[in-house]
C-alpha cells in the first residue's frame, strides 16, 4: 500500500515530530519506497513461525524487588534543558 | 622513538610492558596524529587532557609492575557511548552539549583494564546509515583514496565511520564500534582494517546510546585480528545492568588463534551470489575459499534460503525499535530543546529540529509499522521471517564450523554518494545484516585491493558465542592474505 500527505502528517503527529509542509512531499516519497521495498516480505510463508523477539535464548534474568541505585537528583537532572530543584521544568500543561 | 605509531595493539602491550616505551610517549603520538589529520574529521571531541593523565596514571601502574591488560594503550571511542564528563552526542543535534553523569559498561571496562582515551569518534547520526554522512559533525573521511582519483574523497564506511579512520589513518591504536546490521564490519571492510562484531549479549548494551535494542552490540576495531581477541576480552562479559547482556563465559581467545583451520569445515552460502555482485568481490571471495582450503579446511556449499529477506526483515525490525527508543528525546532531560506554546509543541520542536532527514525517516516508518492495525503486517511478519533467517544460520551450522563471505558488496565510494537514496544506502548492509538478524558473530578480515586500489574485507561468521572460532579462522585468512597495504597518507608517517 502507498501512503498519502495527510498519513504521513498523522504518523509524524504520533511520533511527536514536526516535519515542516515543505518537506512533507519528499519525505511521502522516501517512505513510499521503503515500504515498497519491505513488503518483499509479503512472498515467505510464515505459517506457523512464531515470532523471533530474542537471539540468545536466554530466559530475562530476575533479582532482588530492593532499591540498588539512586538518591542523587542533581545528576540525574544535570543535563536538563530547564529544571528547578531536583525537577525538571516543561511548559505548563494545567490551565 | 620514531615508528611508535607503527605498532600494533599487542606490539604497543608489550613494548609498553618491557618499558622500551611510555604511556606518555604513545599517547603524545597518537594526540599529535590527530591533530595532523584533523582533514579525515575521524573525532568530534579530542580528549587530550584526559589522555595524557590516564597515560601518567597507566605509566605509575607500569612502573608498579601492576599493569592491566590494556595498561597504557590509547584508545578511540565511537561517540554513542557514553562518557562520564565527555560530550556525548550520537553525531546528534538533539543531543547538543550531552555529557553524562555514568560511564558505559565497555568503556568502563576498558578504562579498568588500563586503556587511555584520546576521544570519541564521528559516525552516522545515531549509528544510522553506512556511509557516517548522515553525521550532525559532517562526514568522517577515509585516509584511502582510490589509485585512479586521488582527488574525490571517500566515505570510511558507516556506521563506525570515524572509529575505522581512525585506525586506519593511525590517529588511534583501536577503537571501539557497534554494529545493528554491519557498523563494524562494513567500515572495517572499508578501510583495511579488523572489525568484530560480537554474539548479542556478549558486551553490556548498558550506557550505549541504544538505536535497536535487539540487535546493537559493542566491538573492537583494530589493526590485526589477535589485537581484536585481546579488546574483545576486555570488553565482554555479563553486566547485571544490561538484562539482556550473557552470562556465558569466554574462552581464552588468544590461545585458539592459532590453531588453524586444519580438518574444519567452512561453509559458503550459495544464496550471497547476488545480481549484480562486481566481479572483484566474487573474486575475492573465491580467494579466500582457495586460502582456507589450501590451509586445510573442507569447503562446504550451504544454503540460507531467506538471505534475500533479511534487509527488508531488518528496515522493519530496526527502525521499529528506534522510534520506540528515540522517544526519550523530548527536549526535556537532555539536549536540545526548541520551545512551543505547549507541550506537545516542544516535543514535535525539538524533535523536527534536532533529528536529521535519515533519523525522521526511520522514527516515522518505524511509528508507521508498530501503529494499530499495521503491527502485525510489519513488525509481527518481519519477526516470523527473522525466525526463519536464524533457522537457515541453525540448520548450516549443523555442518559447518563457521561461514565465509564477502563483507560489503562494493569498496568504498565517494562522500556525498547515495545520499539521497536511502535503498541504495542500504544495500551495503546486504552481507552483514543476516548475522545480525541471527545474533551471531562476524568479523571482517581485510583481504585485498580493488581495481581502484582500495580494502576489501572478508566476513567470518560463527554460532552462538563462538567468537572464539570465528577468530580462530579469521586469524588464518589475514595470514594467508598476508594484507600490508596502506593508504598513502601513511607513507613517511
Amino acid at each position: 500500500m502507498s501512503l498519502d500527505k495527510a498519513t504521513v502528517a498523522s504518523i509524524a503527529a504520533l511520533a511527536r515530530l514536526r516535519v515542516p509542509e515543505d518537506r512533507l512531499e519528499a519525505m511521502v516519497g522516501d517512505l513510499n519506497a521503503i515500504l515498497g521495498f519491505v513488503e518483499q516480505l509479503d512472498e515467505v510463508d510464515t505459517a506457523g513461525v512464531e515470532p523471533l523477539a530474542s537471539v540468545t535464548g536466554h530466559a530475562l534474568p530476575l533479582r532482588d524487588d530492593v532499591v540498588t541505585d539512586g538518591g542523587y537528583p542533581d545528576r540525574v537532572t544535570a543535563n536538563a534543558p530547564d529544571a528547578a530543584g531536583s525537577f525538571y521544568a516543561v511548559p505548563k500543561v494545567v490551565e | 622513538m620514531a615508528g611508535i605509531l607503527d605498532l600494533d595493539l599487542v606490539a604497543a602491550r608489550d613494548a609498553l610492558r618491557a618499558r622500551e616505551i611510555s604511556s606518555t610517549e604513545l599517547t603524545s603520538a597518537y594526540l599529535a596524529r590527530i591533530e595532523a589529520t584533523r582533514d579525515l574529521n575521524a573525532y568530534i571531541t579530542v580528549t587530550a587532557d584526559k589522555a595524557l593523565a590516564m597515560a601518567a596514571a597507566a605509566d605509575a601502574r607500569l612502573a608498579k609492575g601492576e599493569a592491566g591488560a590494556l595498561e597504557g594503550l590509547p584508545i578511540a571511542v565511537k561517540d554513542l557511548y557514553c562518557t562520564e564528563g565527555v560530550l556525548t552526542t550520537a553525531a546528534s543535534h538533539i543531543l547538543d552539549g550531552f555529557k553524562p553523569t555514568y560511564e558505559s559498561t565497555v568503556t568502563a571496562r576498558l578504562w579498568d583494564a588500563g586503556a587511555v582515551m584520546l576521544g570519541k569518534t564521528n559516525l552516522d547520526e545515531f549509528a544510522m546509515g553506512s556511509s557516517s554522512g548522515t553525521s550532525y559533525y559532517g562526514p568522517p573521511v577515509s585516509p584511502w583514496r582510490s589509485a585512479q582519483d586521488a582527488e574525490t574523497r571517500l566515505v570510511p564506511g558507516g556506521s563506525s565511520g570515524g572509529s575505522a579512520a581512525a585506525v586506519a589513518g593511525w590517529a588511534a591504536l583501536a577503537a571501539t564500534g557497534t554494529d545493528t546490521g554491519g557498523s563494524i564490519r562494513q567500515p572495517a571492510s572499508f578501510t583495511g582494517i579488523v572489525g568484530l562484531k560480537p554474539s548479542y549479549g556478549r558486551c553490556s548494551r548498558w550506557g550505549i546510546v541504544a538505536f535497536a535494542s535487539s540487535l546493537d552490540q559493542a566491538g573492537p576495531m583494530t589493526r590485526t585480528v589477535r589485537d581484536a581477541a585481546v579488546m574483545l576480552t576486555a570488553m565482554a562479559g555479563h553486566d547485571p545492568k544490561d538484562s539482556t547482556s550473557a552470562a556465558e563465559a569466554l574462552p581464552d581467545l588468544e590461545a585458539t588463534l592459532e590453531s588453524g583451520v586444519k580438518g574444519l569445515r567452512i561453509g559458503v552460502p550459495r544464496e550471497y551470489r547476488v545480481d549484480g555482485m562486481p566481479s572483484e568481490i566474487e573474486a575475492i571471495w573465491a580467494r579466500g575459499i582457495e586460502w582456507l582450503r589450501d590451509a586445510g579446511a573442507e569447503i562446504v556449499d550451504i544454503a540460507l534460503p531467506h538471505t534475500k529477506y533479511a534487509l527488508p526483515t531488518y528496515y522493519i525490525i530496526a527502525p521499529a525499535e528506534a522510534s520506540s527508543n528515540l522517544a526519550r528525546y523530548d527536549g526535556v532531560r537532555f539536549g536540545l530543546r526548541v520551545e512551543g506554546g505547549s507541550l506537545a509543541e516542544m516535543y514535535a520542536n525539538t524533535r523536527g529540529a534536532g533529528f536529521g532527514a535519515e533519523v525522521q525517516r526511520r522514527v516515522l516508518i518505524g511509528t508507521y509499522v508498530l501503529s494499530a492495525g499495521y503491527y502485525d503486517a510489519y513488525y509481527r511478519k518481519a519477526q516470523r521471517v527473522r525466525a526463519l533467517i536464524r533457522r537457515d544460520f541453525d540448520e548450516a551450522f549443523r555442518r559447518v564450523d563457521a561461514i565465509l563471505a564477502p563483507t560489503s558488496p562494493s569498496d568504498a565510494f565517494a562522500v556525498g554518494a547515495n545520499d539521497d537514496d536511502p535503498i541504495k544506502m542500504y544495500l551495503n548492509d546486504v552481507f552483514t545484516v543476516p548475522a545480525s538478524l541471527a545474533g551471531l558473530p562476524g568479523m571482517s578480515v581485510p583481504a585485498g585491493l580493488s581495481a581502484r586500489g582500495l580494502p576489501l574485507g572478508l566476513q567470518v561468521l560463527g554460532r552462538m558465542f563462538d567468537e572464539a572460532m570465528v577468530l580462530r579462522v579469521g586469524r588464518a585468512i589475514e595470514k594467508a592474505a598476508a594484507f600490508s597495504a596502506r593508504p598513502a597518507m601513511l607513507e613517511g608517517v
